[in-house]
C-alpha cells in the first residue's frame, strides 16, 4: 500500500556512502574491542589474564569456564595424587592448581533466574503494552493525552531513584528475592516504553482492516487478533528486544532486591571475584555466556528489528 | 438483497454536525450514489449504515428491519473501503474467503465459493498470489470479491476507485456497473467524482454540509438542479449563473438580464423581489450576433469535438460549449443566444431553484424525493 513508498527520496552519493561506511566500521571496531577482550580473557589462565603487557597470543585454556561452573577446595598434592585418574578436562585443569571440584557453582541457577525474569517481564510488558497501545490508538479514552503523558513520565527519572521505597515495599510484601517481584518490577519499568513504541506502530495500521473484519462478521477481539496483530509483529518484535535488553542487563535493582534464590546473573557475576582471588577468566566466561541469549534473540529478530526501527521512525 | 431506508438520520461529533436529518430510500437492487465534496457527510452516512458509527438520531432500516443500533457484524452487509483493506499477511484466496470463515462455512464450501467469485471477477488466476504484489485494479477486484462472496443484503462502497489511476478507473467504472447489472445487489456508493456518479448511478444524492441537497436520477440532477450548489457541483464546466433582480410572478416567461430580454421556462410560483440567478449549462449557449446579451471572448479551451469558450460579460465570465470548428480570437465581441427551454432560475439567498415548466415532466420514476430549504 502507500506505506511502502516511505523510502528516502535522494540516492546517497558515492563519497557520502564511503564516509558513512568508514564511520560505521570505526564505531563497530570501538564497540567490539571490549567484547573481544572479554571473549579472549575467558579462555586465558588466571596468570595470563593479568599479564602486562597484555597477551594477544596465548595458550587457550578452559580454566575460566571450569571455575565459573564449579566450586573447588584446596588440597595437598599428596591427597590429589592419591585420587584416581582425572574424570574430565575440568578435573584435570583444577588439579594442576592443587584443587579438587567440590560441586557445581551457583552460576547455572542464577543464569536460569535471569532467563525466567527477563523473558517473563518482557512477555508481560509487551502483552500489556500491545493491549493498552491498541486501546489508546483506537478508542476515545477520556484524558488520553494526560494518561499517555503520565505513562511516559514514569520514565523521566532513573528508576533507581525510587530504589529505597521499592526495597521497603518489597520487604513488607514479601516480594524481596522472588522471581515474581523482579518480573513485576521490570514489567512496570518497561511497560511505558512498550505502550509508546507500540502505539506508534498500531497507529500506522489503518483501522479499515479491523472495520472490514468486523463488518465481515468478526468480533473486535477476533478482528484484533486476526488483522492487527499479524501486521504489528514488526513493532512487537522491536519492542520485545528493547524490553528484553533492559531486563536482561539490569544490575542495580537486581543487586538490591535479590541475594539468594531469585538472584539474576548480573549481580552474581561480580561475586566470583571475591571467591579465592581475582578470577578474571571466570568473570569473563560468565560475561561471555551471559551475552549469548541476547545475541541469539537479536539475530533471530534482526530483520524485524531493523524494519521496526526505520518503520516507526518514518511518520507521515 | 434488501431495501435500505434512512429516516431523519443525524450525526454530530461534539458541536460539529456531520449529517443532519437525512432521509432517503434505496430500493432493492438499486445502485445509489452519494455524491458531494469532502467533508459533506457522505462517508459518515455510509459508515452509519454499515454500523461503524452510531447515529446521534434517526433510524436505519435494512430490508424493513431496524438495525440502527446493531453491531456491524450483525447487519449482513459488505463494505468496500477506499484503501481496499486487503490483509497483507494473507493471499488472495484467503482474503476473499475471510468473511466466510467468520460464518463458520465449511472449507470445501469456502473453496467453491471463492473460486466462483474469482471467476466472476476474472481473477481466478491470481488466487494463490500475495495481495501486496497486485496492481491497483486487481486489488480492487479482490476487495470486491471479498464483498460479493458473502452474498450480503447490500454493498456499501466508500470511494473504492479513489486511489486508482485514471485508466483503471474508467475500466472499473464500467466493470462495476456491469457487475451490478449481473448480480443486482442493492449498492450504496460514495464518491466525490461526478463522472463516476453520473455513469453508474440509478439514483444520486448530492450532499453538502451534512444536508442532502437533491435526490434523484442522474438526468434529473443534471437537467433540473434543485439548488445552486447542485448546479455548480455537477457538470464540467459547471452551470453558469447570471444575476438579475426583481421578483417573479406565476406565468412569467421572460426576464431581464443585463439589459437583454431572455425567454425562460414558464414560472410556476410567485417569488417576492430578491436577488435571483439565471442558470445556464455551457452547452445551452450559442453564438448569435443578433442577441442583446453580449460579451468579449476571454479565452478558449480546445477539447477536440467541442471547445469551451470563456466570454467576459458585464455580469462576469460565462463559459459556453460550442463546436470546435468555430474560429474565435480573444477580444472578439459576440452575442450569446440561450436555449430557453433548458434554463434554470434560482433564488440567490437560499440557493433554491424556482419551480418552472422544466419541473412539469416527471423524469424520475417516483421514488421518494427529498427537498430542503
Amino acid at each position: 500500500m502507500s506505506l511502502t513508498s516511505a523510502h528516502s527520496v535522494v540516492a546517497p552519493s558515492a563519497v557520502s556512502k564511503r564516509i558513512a561506511g568508514t564511520i560505521i566500521v570505526l564505531y563497530a571496531l570501538i564497540s567490539i574491542v571490549p567484547l573481544l577482550w572479554i571473549f579472549a580473557t575467558s579462555f586465558k589462565t588466571p596468570p595470563d589474564s593479568i599479564a602486562y603487557p597484555p597477551k594477544i597470543l596465548f595458550q587457550p585454556s578452559l580454566e575460566g569456564y571450569c571455575n565459573l561452573f564449579s566450586t573447588r577446595t584446596r588440597q595437598t598434592p599428596e591427597y590429589i595424587n592419591a585420587l584416581g585418574p582425572a574424570t574430565g578436562v575440568c578435573d584435570e585443569t583444577v588439579r594442576k592448581r592443587n584443587m579438587v571440584i567440590a560441586g557445581p557453582s551457583n552460576f547455572m541457577p542464577r543464569f536460569v533466574n535471569s532467563l525466567i525474569i527477563a523473558f517473563g517481564s518482557t512477555f508481560c510488558a509487551v502483552f500489556l503494552g500491545t493491549l493498552s497501545a491498541y486501546g489508546f490508538s483506537r478508542f476515545k479514552v477520556p484524558l488520553a493525552d494526560d494518561l499517555l503523558f503520565f505513562i511516559l513520565s514514569t520514565r523521566m527519572m532513573p528508576p533507581i531513584a525510587v530504589a529505597i521505597p521499592i526495597y521497603l515495599m518489597y520487604r513488607e510484601l514479601g516480594l524481596s528475592d522472588t522471581a515474581l517481584g523482579m518480573i513485576l518490577l521490570y514489567t512496570a519499568v518497561n511497560v511505558s516504553l512498550a505502550v509508546w513504541l507500540l502505539k506508534g506502530f498500531i497507529d500506522e495500521i489503518p483501522r479499515e482492516y479491523e472495520e472490514a473484519a468486523m463488518i465481515d462478521g468478526y468480533t473486535r477481539l477476533q478482528a484484533f487478533w486476526r488483522t492487527v496483530l499479524p501486521q504489528a509483529t514488526t513493532g512487537i518484535a522491536a519492542t520485545a528486544i528493547f524490553c528484553l535488553i533492559f531486563a536482561w542487563n539490569e544490575y542495580a535493582f537486581a543487586a538490591l532486591l535479590t541475594s539468594g534464590s531469585a538472584q539474576t546473573a548480573p549481580p552474581f557475576i561480580p561475586t566470583i571475584i571475591g571467591e579465592g582471588g581475582q578470577d578474571w577468566p571466570a568473570v569473563a566466561a560468565g560475561t561471555t555466556i551471559f551475552l549469548v541469549p541476547i545475541l541469539v534473540f537479536t539475530i533471530l529478530l534482526r530483520k524485524q528489528l531493523l524494519r521496526g526501527i526505520t518503520f516507526g521512525a518514518v511518520r507521515k | 438483497m434488501a431495501e435500505i431506508r434512512v429516516e431523519h438520520l443525524r450525526k454530530a461529533f461534539g458541536d460539529f454536525v456531520a449529517v443532519q436529518d437525512s432521509n432517503f430510500v434505496v430500493r432493492d437492487g438499486e445502485f445509489f450514489v452519494m455524491l458531494g465534496p469532502s467533508g459533506c457527510g457522505k462517508t459518515t452516512t455510509l459508515r452509519m449504515i454499515a454500523g461503524l458509527e452510531l447515529p446521534t438520531g434517526g433510524k436505519i432500516l435494512l430490508g424493513g428491519e431496524d438495525v440502527t443500533m446493531r453491531r456491524a457484524r450483525e447487519r449482513d452487509i459488505a463494505f468496500v473501503f477506499q484503501l481496499f483493506a486487503l490483509y497483507p499477511h494473507m493471499n488472495v484466496r484467503k482474503n476473499i474467503g475471510f468473511p466466510l470463515l467468520a460464518q463458520g462455512t465449511p472449507g470445501i464450501e469456502i473453496r467453491r465459493r471463492v473460486e466462483e467469485t474469482a471467476k466472476l471477477l476474472r481473477i481466478d488466476h491470481l488466487l494463490n498470489k500475495s495481495v501486496s504484489g497486485l496492481a491497483g485494479g486487481d486489488r480492487q477486484r479482490v476487495a470486491l470479491g471479498r464483498a460479493i462472496v458473502r452474498r450480503p443484503k447490500c454493498f456499501l462502497m466508500d470511494e473504492p476507485l479513489g486511489t486508482l489511476d485514471t485508466e483503471f478507473r474508467d475500466l472499473m467504472v464500467h466493470e462495476l456497473r456491469e457487475l451490478h447489472n449481473r448480480i443486482r445487489a442493492t449498492t450504496v456508493y460514495v464518491t466525490h467524482d461526478q463522472m463516476e456518479a453520473m455513469s453508474m448511478a440509478d439514483k444520486i444524492a448530492v450532499m453538502n454540509h451534512g444536508v442532502i441537497e437533491q435526490f434523484g436520477s442522474p438526468r434529473e440532477i443534471y437537467d433540473r438542479p434543485a439548488t445552486m450548489f447542485v448546479a455548480d457541483f455537477i457538470g464540467s464546466p459547471p452551470m453558469n449563473f447570471l444575476g438579475f433582480g426583481g421578483g417573479l410572478s406565476k406565468g412569467a416567461s421572460e426576464i431581464l438580464v443585463q439589459g437583454a430580454k431572455v425567454a425562460v421556462p414558464e414560472v410556476r410560483e410567485d417569488i417576492a423581489p430578491a436577488d435571483m440567478a439565471l442558470g445556464i449549462r455551457p452547452e445551452h449557449i450559442r453564438f448569435d450576433d443578433g442577441s442583446k446579451l453580449r460579451g468579449a471572448i476571454y479565452g478558449t479551451e480546445y477539447l477536440g469535438t467541442t471547445q469551451i469558450v470563456a466570454v467576459e460579460t458585464s455580469g462576469g465570465i460565462i463559459k459556453a460549449r460550442v463546436p470546435a470548428e468555430i474560429r474565435l480570437n480573444a477580444g472578439d465581441q459576440v452575442g450569446l443566444a440561450l436555449s430557453s427551454a433548458r434554463l434554470s432560475l434560482f433564488e440567490k439567498g437560499s440557493g433554491r431553484a424556482v419551480r418552472t415548466a422544466i419541473h412539469d415532466t416527471v423524469i424520475h420514476d417516483g421514488a421518494a424525493e427529498v427537498r430542503h430549504g
